[in-house]
């Protein structure tokens, strides 16, 4: 029982420890808990009091007391107080969740310098303007990430993963997330907030981890049938490695792509014409 | 049954004769307290049918990659549990209490409108055989929230999601109609010297619920027309090839969705305002700031919608906004809640089951409330978002906000409706059933949400202690199931075999306790002038005056119609 406690005592907050988002959220969850512990404390103890002392007894008679605008006055503006405090509370640690911090100077040197293609108020983007930009697509029920590195117009030709990314350590990433179908809402707990991923929007968020390990998620909106298995997870490695591993997963898309059109072309000798798609 | 030395005024005597007890009687009744019954036994059979829907997803999840049902199975289970319990038990059970008890307590013989009464409730059923009726073909599977394109004819060719259109339509239609002659009722039916400042606060709350009912339902029924041409006529207000938007969708169906919210629990805190003071023995601490808390939530109500998109791609000013409307509605919420605890303050409370349900109530809802400033605080909605925490902050708003306040109404007013007392052991047996189970189905299921787990999913792999928190989850939630059977055994027994009542059996403040149990069909012969919010205590008072009191003659006279019984 007591381990039972304990653990759900040290559950009692979000998944945090991966980027500076998310522990900043943790902590403000943490204050905004201790608030709402004490008025549940006064509140549910005020109850059970009432309960207790004013149970009717031999001879007890019950007060007619029709209100009392003062007091009734006094606790309204007490709880407009307490949230005004918590809003204030919010917008002293939003800057710290929302906007992404520089990489650090051991991060990988693939961070670009970010173009806009399109206006947008709400893509946040680090103090030196660099990012690693990775676009997350998401589709029923698998999640696609496209990393920087496009050989031709509209970002074809870059490598792309799917369900696992790799990411640098030390090294701000921010993301694009997009739908190509139903609304899905990218999440790793570890690293942040999540972001829907709507059809015909972009939707921005950002991590930096530096701790190199696996963080998993899943899509968190319905998006069908699949909707549980839909995983997603973040590999985080030394920027060497992961500059190794995009070279290296280019140049298998490449060989893979190049294997297809053989193929293709095979089958379509075989099957005749107007059989085979891009023959 | 407890018997109280005081007199106890009763009315006179009846010239009408009672309706006939045949069953065309009672699919052409237009009497509001027939159709009354009507909409409770109704939704209440929806409500065990969604409580054994939410039973078949708690055993699907009490174990870790369970394969009990299939992940068609399930998203159809969650579908139509969200549905019913929204469109078919809570929102129409509240309209089938007010149908019954609004009259009485404003001292009116029947709604303004009563034949509309009766195309309300028929229109409800049909909205709730449509619906239904899906289970034999292909149920809805897309969520209660039907958020497209995954609710459009590409992703849901199945019939099941025009059955939920359809649901959404008629009970839309109904509740509408029933919202409009709540409305024209209480403004225009209320006895000789009810006054606004007289209302009993449980009407105060239906009057309430309707105009927001006015206000919200016109939204939702544009939105599923629209989602209806969508899926059979080729529009595209929702498809962003053609310029339509996703996101329109979820600020109209929230637009709806979020006061629907205030729909469904406004009624329940009026319950809990007219059961405290009864059996606190003391008048209900700050009359007008609980009549003005109501008012003020469904005012704000309708500016919060968005902090259930926080985690859409929407301009920051809207979430800054949202999150501050959201917080602001927290204040005339937590003021309604201490004036409850100061209701009981000083009282001398009688533990009722009526009672007990209030104050679990109460207790449950603070949850709910608690966690929604956290859920209402943007940048922490985008961990808590879609995972088990909303899970368990939806359902503590909605079990302490209209579930326990729903079985308190049982508890109070079935004397009423029936003429007979429910038994105290089993009710009280029912709330320790219900209390204890919300308690251990839904306090775990923050940690679930915390640690990662979203809603709507039909498995997960045991990372953590995601197994163990899972399974107190489901045991929870046969507790629950326990506790509600105990209260339908309890009436289904008491229906027959319970104590007689009489017509005032909690020494009441109101005037539906005026009148016998069962009421007549005309409610009143005549009605004493209604003197303050509590008319029962004067006529008691006066009654008491008359028969104990050292002058008669003195001017005053018995109220018309009340006549005392022995001493």
């Amino acid at each position: 029982m007591g381990h039972i406690l304990q653990t759900s005592l040290a559950f009692f907050t979000p998944e945090s420890g991966g980027s500076p988002n998310a522990n900043q959220i943790d902590s403000l969850y943490k204050i905004t808990l201790t608030i709402a512990l004490i008025i549940f404390v006064l509140v549910e103890g005020g109850l059970i009091y009432a309960l207790i002392r004013f149970r009717a007894k031999k001879g007890a008679v019950p007060a007619q007391i029709h209100g009392n605008t003062r007091l009734e006055i006094g606790w309204t503006v007490a709880a407009a107080v307490i949230l005004v405090a918590l809003a204030i509370l919010t917008f002293t640690k939003l800057s710290s969740i929302e906007n992404p911090p520089n990489s650090g100077p051991n991060g990988s040197s693939l961070s670009a310098n970010i173009e806009d293609d399109y206006a947008s108020i709400d893509k946040k983007l680090p103090p030196n303007g660099k990012s690693l930009e990775i676009q997350v697509i998401g589709r029923q029920y698998i999640w696609q990430y496209v990393y920087p590195g496009a050989t031709e117009k509209d970002e074809l030709g870059a490598p792309y993963s799917y369900e696992k990314m790799v990411v640098p350590t030390n090294t701000t990433v921010t993301l694009n997330i997009v739908s190509s179908d139903v609304v899905h809402s990218w999440w790793i707990p570890e690293l942040g907030g999540k972001f829907q991923a709507v059809p015909g929007y972009h939707n921005y968020t950002w991590f930096k981890i530096s701790k190199p390990g696996l963080y998993r998620g899943q899509c968190a909106v319905l998006c069908g049938r699949g909707h549980a298995r839909m995983i997603a997870a973040v590999e985080a490695v030394p920027p060497a490695q992961f500059e190794e591993w995009l070279s290296r997963q280019k140049t298998e898309i490449a060989e893979a792509n190049a294997a297809a059109k053989e193929a293709r072309a095979k089958l379509s000798k075989e099957t005749g014409p107007g059989q085979v798609e891009n023959p | 049954m407890a018997t109280y030395a005081a007199p106890v005024p009763q009315v006179a005597a009846h010239k009408v004769e009672r309706e006939k007890e045949s069953w065309t009687s009672w699919i052409t009744t237009t009497d509001h307290k027939r159709i009354g019954i009507m909409y409770m036994v109704t939704t209440f059979v929806f409500f065990c049918l969604g409580g054994i829907e939410a039973l078949m997803i708690r055993l699907q999840l009490g174990a870790p990659n369970n394969t009990l049902v299939t992940p068609t199975t399930y998203n159809q289970l969650f579908t139509m549990h969200g549905t019913t319990m929204v469109f078919l038990f809570i929102v129409p059970f509240m309209a089938g209490l007010g149908n019954y008890f609004l009259p009485l307590m404003i001292g009116a013989r029947d709604m303004a409108f009563p034949r509309l009464n009766a195309l309300s409730y028929w229109l409800l059923l049909a909205g709730g055989i449509v619906f239904y009726a899906s289970i034999f073909w292909n149920p809805p599977e897309a969520g209660w929230v039907s958020f497209v394109p995954l609710a459009n004819a590409t992703y849901s060719p199945s019939g099941g999601e025009d059955a939920w259109i359809y649901l959404i339509h008629l009970t839309g239609i109904s509740s509408l109609v029933g919202a409009i002659n709540f409305y024209a009722t209480i403004a225009n039916m209320r006895t000789r010297g009810m006054s606004w400042g007289r209302l009993p606060l449980f009407v105060w709350t239906i009057l309430t619920y309707s105009v927001l009912l006015i206000i919200a339902l016109p939204v939702v029924a544009g939105a599923v027309t629209m989602l209806l041409t969508e899926r059979h006529f080729g529009t595209h207000f929702f498809d962003p090839a053609e310029g339509g938007s996703p996101i329109l969708w979820q600020h109209l169906f929230w637009f709806f969705g979020h006061p629907e919210v205030y729909i469904m629990v406004l009624p329940g805190f009026g319950v809990i305002s007219e059961v405290l003071p009864v059996f606190g023995r003391k008048p209900i601490f700050g009359y007008k700031a609980i009549a003005a808390s109501t008012v003020a939530i469904a005012f704000l109500g309708f500016l919060t919608w968005a902090h259930h998109m926080f985690t859409a791609p929407i301009p920051e000013a809207i979430l800054v906004f949202v999150m501050l409307s959201s917080y602001f509605i927290a204040v005339p919420t937590g003021v309604k809640i201490l004036n409850w605890v100061a209701t009981l303050w000083r009282g001398t409370v009688e533990f009722r089951t009526p009672l007990l349900f209030c104050v679990g109530a109460i207790s449950i809802f603070l949850i709910g409330g608690l966690s929604g400033v956290f859920l209402a605080t943007f940048p922490i909605d985008w961990q808590l978002n879609e995972t088990y925490f909303v899970v368990a902050h939806l359902h503590f708003v909605l079990m302490g906000g209209a579930v326990m306040p729903i079985f308190a109404a049982i508890y109070y007013w079935f004397p009423k409706v029936t003429g007979r007392m429910l038994s105290e052991g089993l009710g009280r047996l029912s709330f320790a059933l219900m209390f204890l189970g919300i308690l251990t189905t839904f306090l775990i299921q923050h940690v679930i949400g915390l640690d990662g787990m979203p809603r709507r999913v039909y498995e997960y792999n045991n990372v953590g202690h995601l197994h163990l928190y899972n399974l107190i989850s489901t045991v929870g939630s046969f507790i629950i199931a326990a506790g509600v059977l105990a209260t339908i055994v309890n009436v289904l027994h008491s229906l027959k075999k319970g104590t007689v009542a009489g017509p005032d059996p909690w020494r009441a403040n109101t005037l539906e306790w005026f009148t016998t149990s069962p009421p007549p069909v005309n409610n009143f012969d005549v009605l004493p002038l209604v003197r303050s919010s509590e008319p029962m205590k004067d006529i008691r008072r006066e009654v008491e005056r008359r028969t104990l009191g050292p002058a008669p003659g003195s001017g005053a006279t018995v109220p018309a119609g009340a006549r005392q019984v022995g001493v």
